[in-house]
């Protein structure tokens, strides 16, 4: 297009306004699908979204820059963190209730004096539970994708990407 | 549900499929089944089965294509046989 190869992948602004712009809509959208609604379901969707607004940001920056934006330590800790949030409700549930409830009973938390017990399991498992489904997707989505794209140093991702558009021309 | 409809979306289904199937190209096959991800999600939704349309539009559609392209870059781009 402008004839120096290479610097159309680095530097094409209408595509970098594009995705500056695109980015926290994706995100909240992907937030909304995750915990907007009343019902039960939507958090592997919208960690789906959340993970695809990480490519798109990583696809257009470069992938050290979108690796700086979600380290390789956050990627673990999120994962663990959302397993720990489905999991920890669950137990704290067995554990407050000193036994007299089940696993997952989410009536027995002690929200439930303040809300009806109906209430209480619908934020539970609309919000909380929703929101660690997502955490975990968004991370393991955006994780395997930084390690299929991952080359070992981001210069070489760069020549490889010159390479590419030598090829299509 | 709407038979004719149903009936155009499938013949496309199977149209694209046959197509990603049969191309050289590993690129235009990756976008090729990204297209039968999006028309086989407008054949759910159609069928009123949102919450699977939108499942496999964000991710057949969405990550996959993008996970496959992030492969092929690290293979040839043809086929080799």
């Amino acid at each position: 297009m402008n004839g120096k190869k290479g610097k159309i992948w680095e530097e094409n602004v209408i595509i970098e306004t594009i995705t500056r712009l695109m980015v926290p809509f994706i995100q909240i959208y992907a937030l909304y699908v995750m915990v907007g609604t009343e019902g039960a379901g939507g958090g592997f969707q919208g960690g789906v979204v959340f993970a695809a607004s990480i490519v798109l940001f990583t696809v257009t920056f470069g992938i050290s820059k979108g690796r700086k934006r979600l380290p390789e330590s956050w990627n673990a800790a999120l994962n663990s963190l959302g397993l720990y949030l489905y999991a920890g409700v669950g137990l704290l549930c067995i554990v407050l209730s000193l036994g007299a409830a089940q696993y997952l009973n989410y009536a027995a938390l002690p929200l439930s004096q303040i809300m009806s017990p109906a209430h209480t399991r619908a934020l539970m498992i609309s919000d909380v539970v929703e929101v660690g489904i997502g955490l975990t997707v968004m991370s393991i989505f955006a994780s395997i994708f930084f390690d299929l794209a991952w080359k070992g140093e981001g210069k070489k991702n760069k020549d490889k990407n010159k390479g590419d558009k030598e090829v299509q021309e | 549900m709407i038979i004719p409809l149903d009936l155009i979306l499938l013949f496309f289904l199977v149209l694209i499929a046959i197509a990603a199937i049969s191309v050289r190209d590993l690129l235009a096959a990756i976008i090729l089944l990204g297209a039968y991800s999006f028309v086989i999600a407008t054949v759910y939704v159609e069928m009123h089965s949102v919450d699977v349309g939108f499942t496999e539009a964000a991710v057949g559609a969405g990550a996959i294509t993008a996970f496959m392209i992030a492969a092929l870059a690290r293979t040839k781009r043809e086929a080799s046989d």
